[in-house]
């Protein structure tokens, strides 16, 4: 019995073969094939994905953890094989690893649960970088607020690097936690998160690291980078969506307290006073994503094998990128010499063209991005713009699909020019 | 002409183009073409809210007539507004109050532009509207 397919993806060796499992990407918009460039905000989703979710929910539907009976074993071993096959995608271990909603749902379990205690140890100082998206701001500002702390922005440089020389002088024994993501998803740069770890630890400071978008592109090692939280989403990583991961230290998930109370984070429940399971279930409150959650095997199994077959990607990523910085119209955002710190995320406007304009016209050109702010509006007041269109590319996009849309561009901007 | 014929008119001038980009560039030419729109009206005031751009509207009264201006920094959603203006400027309170403003639905706009931006264009309406009952 099993719904993860052994070896679905083994035949994966070429662009086409991967093009093959995601059944979405044959379809047209507006009468032209679709060429979709939007994986940053989500990813599409391989049959081997939607047939587990689908075998989750006709054959296996049941709550996880409580009844005796064999379906309810059967939804928990599944649930927690998927728990062990995400510790092992990041070299953590099983108990180390919380199944929430998405980043967001991880970001704010530690906002509210780890800052608690920092809140009751005297920290009133929280880092965060420039290039954050929202979820790894505004549930910090939250907490700033509750317990009257404040936030202290590390920058980014025009080019978009973390200015990370400036971090050391901002740490104290005031500091809470530095708040970076791996990958911002405006920038598409790959931050030194294991550098960062160690001038924060080196002021007893820990480091929490919004993955959201690392992990679809970085070998993710959390033992590696020895950060103290890492926070990422299913849905961008070809899994159901709904599904998500926090990755905690195991001394800090046994310190911290439950951050919502139900079911299933549960020893014993009194009037007198309730005791709480231990790590990770303190922390899964209510019913699971009983059904989505195991959809994280076949989509970590279908990155992996992206990763191993595509030799199509790292081509696609430096025709776009060079292609966007030779063109004297276009401001890309998130540059660097070596390519290899660059994830195929690109943002980018044009002078005297607004992004949304060039959005609606490639949209009608079959090509969906995104415009606007991408959730990271203190990064758009940094470089002084209203908004930004934004290409991001996965292993399934093409060549062909890049060229497309690099002359896709080309007569957009002429058009609105 | 009267309000029917000129949304008759833009009727017949959207229909003569099969592709959507090229009604499009259609639009890009109306927001061209479109007045300029003094920097000093561009205040919060008369800007709409519910567009993903910016969009201004102000309204000028002669009588019993409504006159509108208006700019984006967006030029597609220029075109749009002033394709609105074209039709809506210069009427009385009373036609503009009692329009269905269904001719959108006609030229198949509201369904090709994203919620948002849809939203946008009923925000506009709504403001044209807004500015008929107001005494």
């Amino acid at each position: 019995m099993s719904i993860f397919a052994d070896g679905m993806t083994d035949h994966i060796t070429t662009i086409e073969g991967i093009r093959s499992q995601f059944p979405i990407l044959d379809r047209s918009v507006y009468g032209k094939p679709l060429v979709y460039l939007d994986n940053a905000a989500t990813s599409q989703r391989p049959g081997s994905v939607m047939d587990c979710l689908e075998d989750m929910s006709i054959r296996h539907n049941a709550n996880i953890h409580r009844a005796v009976h064999a379906l309810a074993a059967e939804a928990t071993d599944f649930y927690e094989s998927a728990r062990a096959e995400v510790a092992s995608f990041l070299n953590a271990d099983a108990s180390e690893i919380v199944f929430t909603s998405g980043t967001t749902a991880s970001i704010n379990l530690v906002a509210n649960s780890f800052g608690a205690l920092c809140a009751a140890d005297g920290k009133s100082e929280i880092i965060i970088a420039e290039s954050e998206h929202h979820s790894d701001i505004v549930p910090w500002q939250l907490l700033a607020e509750r317990n009257s702390m404040s936030i202290k922005v590390l920058g980014v440089d025009d080019n978009g690097r973390l200015e990370i020389e400036k971090l050391a002088g901002m740490l104290s024994d005031r500091t809470a936690i530095v708040c970076v993501a791996q990958v911002s998803n405006v920038l598409g740069l790959i931050n030194p998160i294991a550098e960062i770890v160690r001038i924060a630890h080196s002021k007893g400071v820990p480091v929490l690291v919004d993955g959201a978008q690392g992990v679809v592109h970085c070998d993710v090692d959390v033992k590696a980078l020895d950060c103290d939280f890492y926070a990422f989403s299913g849905h961008k990583i070809y899994a159901s969506t709904g599904t998500g991961v926090l990755y905690a230290k195991r001394a800090w998930l046994d310190a911290m307290p439950p951050y919502m109370g139900g079911g299933e984070m549960i020893d014993t429940v009194k009037f007198s006073g309730s005791t709480y399971a231990k790590a990770p279930h303190k922390f899964e409150a209510g019913t699971q994503n009983l059904n989505g959650t195991p959809t994280l095997v076949p989509a970590i199994e279908m990155l992996k094998s992206m990763r191993a077959a595509s030799k199509e990607t790292e081509a696609v990523k430096e025709y776009v990128y060079g292609s966007l910085v030779a063109d004297g119209r276009i401001k890309l955002y998130g540059t660097t010499e070596d390519l290899s710190l660059k994830t195929p995320i690109f943002s980018f406007n044009v002078d005297g063209v607004h992004h949304e304009d060039l959005a609606l016209i490639l949209d009608k050109m079959g090509i969906a991005v995104r415009s606007g702010q991408m959730c990271a509006e203190p990064l758009m007041d940094r470089y002084g713009v209203t908004g930004m269109l934004r290409a991001s590319f996965a292993p399934y996009n093409t060549m062909q699909e890049a060229e497309y849309f690099i002359s896709a561009i080309d007569k957009a901007i002429r058009m609105l020019k | 002409m009267t309000l029917e014929e000129a949304k008759q008119g833009v009727v017949d001038n959207f229909s003569m183009y099969d592709e959507w980009l090229d009604k499009y560039e259609y639009l890009i030419e109306l927001g061209k073409n479109l007045e300029p729109f003094p920097e000093s009206k561009k205040t919060d005031d008369r800007l709409i809210k519910g567009c993903q751009s910016r969009v201004w509207l102000d309204c000028r009264t002669e009588g019993d007539k409504l006159f509108f201006t208006a700019d984006s920094d967006a030029i597609i959603t220029k075109g749009i507004i002033s394709l609105l203006i074209s039709i809506y400027s210069g009427r009385t309170r009373k036609e503009i109050a009692e329009d269905d403003f269904s001719f959108i639905e006609s030229i198949g706009l509201k369904e090709n532009l994203s919620p948002t931006r849809a939203n946008g264009l009923v925000s506009m309406i709504n403001t044209i509207k807004g500015y008929s009952t107001e005494r």
